[in-house]
């Protein structure tokens, strides 16, 4: 199993490469000298000169490749052009905002998505059910901005029962994270359906009722637990996705958050912040996959054996 | 959810391979049991119709122009002469509703073919071919499948910059890998069976066999790749354009309409709603009729 789980770390990490190179070459073929831009109509081709080669923009790229490899490993990750400010501190403000609301948005999908799912096995085919399965379809088929919208709509500008944006106090996080967090509470819903009604139909689960268990211990001991497994792997792959941003909610609902951030290094043609953003949202995707793989062959005892 | 179909599609095209209809008679076949057992796969191929055709009458339907301003009627609520009510410059929601839908379903339409073609090319390729041509299309493959998309689809635009046909471009660039990991497994399993084998100890070329044999074994699952999406390519843009990096104005898509209409959300909030609901109606038929086309496809789909 070890070797497995080896040879995939090896594949992500060969995959990360790639993507940092990608990044870095889609973001040089961009038309027009990045300092120009950066300093405007003002600055004069002396300065210009001297910023470039002080930024080391006038290297091949290759040697700007590497460099940058270099100085990200020692986490430098250069200075944003727009914000003046270091990347990587600019990153680490916004982080803590895009991790609580992942983590709200995660606990919200998983414990929603999970209970509609099993009651939707237990009601299966019964009015419960198609209510349940038609909420979870709705927030699966719902782009994020409609979600936002409608939730900023209803509960704080007609309601006023949340905070309409930002993120003063914690309740600030409810909307976004409700919107942010419905989609993957569909997918959670219906996995669990159908995993579970799957289980309920192996032979262990005969055994069991035969040997006397009532209906709630053969379903929360005996299915549940083996219907677990793949709902448990696409959580891993959903709170990576989560994490690596959500730049609609974020942009909606007013959050310093690393998806803003994005935009803002988009709309002020700030390179090295782009970079940077998007080389952290690729990463936390790449590794949520390799968790995923590593836990499915770690929790499933038949896939443990074989490796 | 996606890589989830994509698995599924490998094992459907697995198992028709088995079979021994002819491809055609037996996809007509399948299409009339879809039609007979799935009443919300036709509901959704009736309404994608009906939208078609509401885009293209789009100046029959409506008495308004699509830029016609009417500043005496800013921000009229729906309801009487402007039926789905007026814009910031008083123009008419539901004509602008029609026109949009032209651009829409254009930017579902063009990405998706586009990245089928692409995707379907290099699958074929890297599957027949194996070795060497192989590992490198499927390396840059999984790269690109390592970015969240919206995240790529950011990055192409920011390089290429706005406007429709970068919309295009940008979108088949996103989308083209799952299409090309889906064609290559498939080419990998009819690369080695009896009609192929013959056709090369006939000596037909390479390239003959890769678009004239294994290629048109490969179109079911195309259909179902280029139905699922459309809707992808449609969201992607309006997460785009309500960022303000998609379509650029005059150019109307219905995500363009949800951004401008944000600063009215809490004064006029159908102008955002009308087009949101356009689009989920839009995603919803889309989806449910590429699911439906995945259900038949695949024989070993039971009931629930």
């Amino acid at each position: 199993m070890l070797r497995t789980l080896a040879r995939r770390a090896l594949q992500a990490l060969v995959v990360l490469i790639g993507v940092v190179l990608l990044i870095f070459v889609m973001l040089r073929i961009v038309p027009g000298n990045p300092i120009e831009t950066m300093m405007g109509e003002h600055a004069n081709a002396e300065t210009i000169a001297r910023m470039t080669k002080e930024m080391g923009l006038d290297q091949p790229l290759l040697t700007q490749f590497f460099r940058y490899i270099g100085s990200a490993f020692r986490g430098d990750f250069g200075t944003s052009y727009s914000l003046g400010k270091p990347v990587a501190q600019l990153i680490g403000n916004a982080f803590v905002n895009t991790l609580l609301l992942a983590v709200f948005a995660a606990v919200f999908a998983w414990i929603f998505g999970i209970t509609c799912g099993i009651i939707s096995a237990v009601k299966k085919n019964r009015l419960t059910d198609r209510i349940f399965m038609g909420v979870s379809l709705l927030g699966i088929s719902l782009p994020v901005f409609m979600s936002a919208m409608f939730l900023q709509y209803i509960f704080a500008f007609k309601l006023h029962w949340l905070p309409i944006s930002g993120t003063d106090s914690w309740t600030g996080f409810i909307l976004p994270a409700i919107a942010l967090g419905w989609n993957s509470a569909g997918q959670v819903a219906q996995i669990t359906r159908t995993t579970l009604l799957e289980t309920l139909q192996e032979d262990y689960i005969d055994t069991a009722r035969a040997k006397g268990r009532g209906p709630t211990g053969v379903l929360l001991r005996h299915a549940l637990r083996n219907a677990m497994l793949p709902v448990l792997t696409m959580m891993t792959i959903q709170f990576s996705g989560l994490l690596s941003g959500a730049v609609i909610t974020e942009t909606v609902f007013s959050i310093n958050g690393v998806g803003r951030l994005m935009v803002q290094a988009i709309s002020g043609r700030d390179i090295p912040l782009l970079q940077a953003t998007a080389l952290l949202a690729t990463t936390v995707v790449i590794l949520g996959n390799l968790l995923a793989d590593s836990l499915y062959s770690v929790l499933d005892p038949r896939i443990r054996k074989e490796g | 959810m996606l890589r989830k179909k994509r698995e599924q599609l490998e094992q459907a095209a697995d198992i028709r391979l088995q079979s021994q209809i002819g491809e055609e008679e037996r996809f007509w076949f399948l299409m009339r049991r879809m039609a007979r057992e799935n009443k919300t796969a036709v509901i959704s191929f009736i309404f994608i119709v009906l939208m078609i055709l509401a885009a293209i009458l789009a100046p029959v339907l409506t008495v308004y122009e699509e830029n016609d301003m009417d500043l005496m009627n800013r921000l009229s609520a729906p309801g009487g002469a402007h039926l789905l009510g007026t814009d910031e410059g008083g123009r008419d929601v539901l004509t602008r509703l029609l026109y949009g839908a032209r651009v829409s379903l254009l930017i579902g339409v063009i990405p998706a073919l586009l990245s089928l073609i692409l995707g379907a090319v290099l699958g074929v390729i890297a599957g027949y071919r194996g070795g060497i041509t192989d590992t490198i299309i499927m390396r840059i493959a999984d790269v690109t499948l390592a970015f969240p998309s919206m995240l790529l689809a950011m990055v192409i635009m920011y390089a290429l910059g706005g406007g429709l046909i970068n919309v295009f471009l940008t979108l088949t660039l996103v989308n083209w890998a799952s299409v090309a990991r889906v064609v290559r497994s498939q080419t990998l399993q009819l690369k080695n069976s009896e009609f192929v084998e013959a056709a090369r100890v006939m000596g037909v070329s390479n390239r003959k066999i890769m678009m004239r044999h294994i290629l048109p074994n490969c179109l079911p699952t195309l259909l179902v790749l280029f139905t699922l999406n459309i809707p992808t390519s449609i969201l992607t843009e309006s997460s785009l354009s309500f960022l303000g990096l998609g379509v650029q104005p005059p150019n109307a898509s219905w995500g363009l309409m949800i951004n401008t209409g944000r600063q009215y959300l809490f004064t006029a909030p159908w102008l955002s709603f009308v087009p949101g609901i356009a689009i989920m109606l839009t995603v919803l038929a889309f989806n449910f009729l590429g699911n439906g086309l995945l259900d038949v496809l695949d024989p070993r789909q039971k009931k629930q």
